[in-house]
Formats: structure tokens, C-alpha cells, sequence
């Protein structure tokens, strides 16, 4: 809409303009893809061409490094460690998407007490730094005999913990009209079936951005990890890197960054998948707040 | 932000007959949907910090029962820990750095793509992608590989790499959050496809040209969201830790140049086992994001133009 009317009052002369912009779009973005060429090019080099020389291609491609990769680390298979992450992952996307989303109907929908305090406070834990909880977090599981599971990881967010998801969902409720719960009140459905019934169905966009997202972060997350597990075959991916920044040795780097380009593939491919979901969940996050 | 306008959901149609059955049944319902909720929020949030307060009185170990120090965590926080004071500055240093850096890359890509006609879904994609990818493991150990010795950056300006170098360690980990503009930026995007075409028309008529209009529509009708943006990345930028981690191996180093302020924590908590002085750390950074949050609402006073002001 504010395309058409901005470049209706000067069209012709602009073109040059037009180009430059493109240009300067294009440089930018090969600076911005150069890392991610690069850990693709080095995952298929050989140990003595990684940094020998700025060529980003190989001079051939050294696909043991992948094999290597498969082999794991520390006697623990890639698909274990896969599996692990994914466990994790998939168990913090459930929990997001369902506690959230009953959190999120509550303060959108329902009336009760307290509720402009209440959900004044879940805003304020948006913002509440995670270091701030994280220590009484893990001496609680810690006395719960939970430190070294995957407890820790997936249960809070069976607990609606990550508020951000709660607002997101808000906002998109918000956006419903109200005219469908009353029709469903005088069709006899109480709260929690027009919820499950008409609200829910309806409310799917932001449960996919909210998966989506929440799968991101959790196989992104590193911290938590880091202190909440020790044995190697409960490793994820992203812990199993990390032994490779202790010891890592130059001819390391081959099998490093195969097991990286392993790890990245799953965000890429749900980027490619959801693309529009995600920028637009990004883009009306910030919006409509 | 948002609390303002919440309490003006109107009661729908609650005041109907004369039942006062289904209003109290659903009060009941509100509470268990809220159930998940109230638990995470007192178990997982409101209990820990009131305990991480208490803690951060204390000398704790996770095996030994607490012991009451008084203040003494802070005490020797502030007058008897150089390395304290170190993570302070380089985390200070890096949101210095790193948020304006992005904000003003966000900023201009956005202003670039708005009026785009042919490939803006495609850029506003990749240039959003890093976002997703940066945060990770995989690209923490490229950063580490590329500004190492030997990496690209050595061989493009021959200094033997950033991160052995105390004085430019903190500028690669800056740079990979500045890499991750993309999420700002979209929103930035978002912002301005949503200031009113009217507006430009009627400056082009007054006779503002491409700049004016920029300075007195743009930049007043975005102010909200540059204000979002800040607050976003700023409460951001103060817990970084992967990057810094991954480029120091767990360190901080060299010479505690990438010491950031939650690494500091988690060595003193997890690494050394000192979880009061680790308590006492986490409280300070949260009063200090918090005042620093503060401080950002006051000043937007006076630069944050909201349009909506009084119709809303």
C-alpha cells in the first residue's frame, strides 16, 4: 500500500536508484551467507586445507569428514545425540504449545480476579532475565534428584514458563471476533468446549509460530544444557559441539564442521518450510504490543 | 506496555439473565486453564528469586545447608573481585557495541526493502535467517574458526586473528550478534509498512522532500517500535553467553577480554560452586536490566511519539 503511493510521485527517474538499492542488497547478503558457505565448504575439506589457504572450495571433497561425524563423539552415536535433541525439542514444543495456550485463552478470554495484576506480572517475566531463577531452578531439581534427566528442560515448559509464547497467543486471541463463543455459549458449550472447539482450531497460526519457535530455541539452547547435563550418551548435538571447543585440535575441524552443517539442518529446513510463519510471528510480535 | 489496555475486555454478554451460576463456574474455569501457569509462575519464577535473594546472603556450596555471610557476597563483589568488575565492563562494552551496531544495520536494510517491488519477500527472508542460525552452537564454532588464527579475518587483514587479541576478542562476538539483525529488522519493516501512505502525501504536498519526510514522518511514526527494538536487544545483549563461551572455550579469556557477565556467573556458580556469590551476581543483573529498563521507558518520553494516544 505505502509502495504504490511513495514511488507514484517520482517513478521515472528513480530506476538508477532502484538498481543501486538492489546492488547494495545483493553485497550485503553475500557478506551475510559467506559464514554459512563457509562451514559448508569446510565440512567437505580436507584437515590440511581448512585454514591453509582463503579458497573457500575444497580441492576435493573430503566426505569421510561426515563419516567421521556419523561415527559421534565420545562413543556416543549422531543418532543418539540427534535423538536426544530432538526428545528435547519435541517435549518443550508440546509443553509451549499446550500450556500456553490454556494460559493464553484465560487472559484473553475468561474473567477472574486479579487478572490486569496477574497478567501485568506474566508481561514483567518476559522480561525477567533467566539467570535470575536459574540457580534456586537447579538446586530444586537438584534436591528432586532431577539434575542429569531431561526433567529440567522439558518441564517448565509444561508450566507455561516461557511468558513471551503466553503474549504471543494473547494478542492473536485477541484478534478473534467474539461473536463465535457467544454463538457456541448459546449452543450450550461452556468454556472448555469452545475453547477446544472453536477458539483453538481458529488460533493455529500462533500455535504454529509458537512451535516453531520454541523447537528453535530449545535445539539453539545451550546454557541449560551446559549445567543440566553430564553423561555423554544424554548429550545433544549442541553439547556434543561443545566437547569439540575444549579439545579441538586443527584436524578436528573436518568432522567439527560436518556435525555443525548436521546440527543446522534441521532449523533450515523448518526455515524453508515456515518461512512466512516465522517472519510474520517475528514481525507481529513486535507490533501489536 | 500492554497492561494499559487490557481491563477494557468488555464483559460480553455476562450481565444477561438473573443466573449467577455460570459466571462463578467460569471463574473456575478461568483458574484451570490457568493452572499450568500460576504453578510455573510460583514454583519456577516468584520461589526462585525469593530464594536466589536469600541466597545471595549466603556461602553455598549445594552440598553444605547455606550459611548466613550478610552481605558480604556484595561486599566482596564490589571492593575485593577485579574479575567482577572486568565482566561488568565487558558486557557494558559489548551492549555498547553490539545493540546500536544492529539497531542502525536493522534500521537501513529495512528503510532499503520498504519500497522494494520485485524481491523483498526474498531478502526480508534471508537476511532474516541468521537470526534462527546465530544462536546456535554450529555457528558460535564458525565465528570461533573465522576471526581465529588463520581464519578469513587473519588472511583478509594479517593481525593474527581477533580472538587471541585482547583488545578485538569482544569485537567478534559483537559482530555475530550484529549478524543477527534480521529480527529487528522485520520488525522495523513491519513498523514502517504500517505508517499511513497519507502521511507522506501530505508532506510531498507541503513540500517536504525525501529527507524531510524521512525526519518528520518516518522517524516519529517509528519511534514505537525503535523503542521495542531497543528494549528487546539491550535485555538481550546483558545475558550473551554462547558466542562468548564457544570463542573462549568456557574461559572468558584472553586475558578475560570475552569475560561477559553471565560466563563470570556461571563460572563462580556452576564451575566453582560458589551458588551465593553466583545468587548475589544474578540479583545485581537483574536490578541493573531492570534500571536500565527504567531508565529506557523515562527517556522515551521524551523521543517515543505515539499516534494513538488518546483515541485508543
Amino acid at each position: 500500500m505505502t509502495t504504490t503511493a511513495s514511488t507514484a510521485v517520482s517513478r521515472k527517474p528513480i530506476r538508477w536508484g532502484r538498481v543501486a538499492v538492489h546492488l547494495g542488497c545483493l553485497a550485503a547478503l553475500l557478506v551475510m551467507l559467506y559464514p554459512l558457505a563457509w562451514l559448508l565448504a569446510t565440512s567437505l575439506k580436507p584437515a590440511n586445507e581448512v585454514i591453509a589457504s582463503l579458497d573457500l572450495l575444497p580441492s576435493h571433497l573430503e566426505w569421510s569428514n561426515y563419516k567421521t561425524a556419523f561415527e559421534g563423539v565420545n562413543d556416543v552415536s549422531i543418532w543418539r545425540l540427534l535423538g536426544n535433541s530432538l526428545l528435547i525439542a519435541g517435549g518443550a514444543v508440546l509443553g509451549n504449545v499446550i500450556s500456553c495456550s490454556l494460559a493464553a485463552y484465560a487472559f484473553a478470554r475468561l474473567r477472574f480476579r486479579m487478572r490486569g495484576p496477574l497478567f501485568a506480572f506474566m508481561i514483567a517475566t518476559i522480561m525477567l532475565p533467566h539467570h535470575a531463577v536459574l540457580i534456586p531452578q537447579y538446586i530444586i531439581f537438584n534436591k528432586l534428584g532431577l539434575v542429569n534427566t531431561y526433567w529440567p528442560l522439558i518441564l517448565p515448559k509444561f508450566l507455561a514458563t516461557e511468558a513471551f509464547f503466553v503474549f504471543l497467543i494473547v494478542q492473536f486471541m485477541r484478534g478473534l471476533p467474539r461473536e463465535l463463543e457467544e454463538a457456541a455459549r448459546i449452543d450450550g458449550c461452556g468454556p472448555f468446549r469452545s475453547f477446544f472447539k472453536v477458539i483453538l482450531p481458529l488460533t493455529r497460526p500462533a500455535l504454529i509460530t509458537t512451535a516453531i519457535f520454541t523447537f528453535i530455541w530449545t535445539w539453539n539452547d545451550f546454557f541449560t544444557q551446559l549445567i543440566y547435563l553430564f553423561d555423554p550418551d544424554k548429550f545433544t548435538l549442541t553439547l556434543a559441539l561443545r566437547s569439540f571447543v575444549d579439545a579441538s585440535s586443527q584436524s578436528a575441524f573436518g568432522p567439527m564442521f560436518a556435525m555443525s552443517v548436521i546440527a543446522l539442518l534441521p532449523i533450515v529446513l523448518f526455515f524453508l518450510a515456515f518461512q512466512r510463519f516465522l517472519v510474520e510471528g517475528m514481525a507481529s510480535s513486535g507490533l501489536k504490543g | 506496555m500492554t497492561t494499559t489496555q487490557t481491563p477494557a475486555a468488555p464483559p460480553a454478554r455476562a450481565a444477561a439473565p438473573t443466573k449467577r451460576r455460570p459466571k462463578r463456574q467460569r471463574e473456575g474455569a478461568a483458574w484451570v486453564f490457568l493452572s499450568p501457569w500460576v504453578l510455573g509462575a510460583t514454583v519456577l519464577t516468584l520461589l526462585p528469586m525469593v530464594v536466589s535473594l536469600y541466597l545471595s546472603f549466603t556461602d553455598y556450596d549445594l552440598f553444605n545447608p547455606p550459611h548466613w555471610v550478610g552481605l558480604r557476597n556484595y561486599v566482596q563483589m564490589f571492593t575485593e573481585d577485579p574479575r567482577y568488575w572486568r565482566s561488568v565492563m565487558t558486557t557494558l562494552t559489548y551492549v555498547v557495541i553490539a545493540v546500536p551496531l544492529q539497531l542502525a544495520l536493522a534500521l537501513v536494510v529495512a528503510l532499503a526493502l520498504k519500497n522494494m517491488r520485485h524481491g523483498k519477500g526474498f531478502y526480508r527472508s534471508a537476511f532474516y535467517a541468521p537470526s534462527l542460525l546465530g544462536a546456535s552452537m554450529s555457528i558460535a564454532l564458525v565465528w570461533r574458526a573465522l576471526f581465529n588464527d588463520g581464519g578469513t579475518v587473519d588472511h583478509l587483514f594479517g593481525n593474527g586473528g581477533w580472538i587471541n587479541r585482547p583488545g578485538w576478542s569482544l569485537l567478534a562476538v559483537a559482530l555475530l550478534t550484529v549478524w543477527q539483525f534480521g529480527a529487528p529488522m522485520v520488525i522495523f519493516l513491519a513498523g514502517l509498512q504500517q505508517i499511513p501512505a497519507e502521511l507522506y502525501e501530505a508532506a510531498a504536498v507541503d513540500g517536504a522532500g525525501k529527507w524531510r519526510q524521512f525526519v518528520s514522518v518516518t522517524v516519529p511514526m517509528l519511534s514505537p517500535v525503535l523503542f521495542f527494538n531497543l528494549v528487546l536487544q539491550t535485555i538481550q545483549a546483558f545475558q550473551v553467553f554462547t558466542p562468548a563461551f564457544a570463542v573462549s572455550a568456557g574461559k572468558g579469556g584472553p586475558a578475560d577480554s570475552t569475560l561477559v557477565y553471565t560466563l563470570y556467573l556461571y563460572d563462580r556458580g556452576f564451575v566453582a560452586s560458589h551458588m551465593g556469590y553466583a545468587s548475589a551476581m544474578a540479583w545485581v543483573l537483574l536490578l541493573v536490566i531492570g534500571a536500565v529498563t527504567a531508565v529506557l521507558f523515562r527517556t522515551s518520553r521524551s523521543w517515543v511519539f505515539y499516534a494513538s494516544e488518546g483515541d485508543r
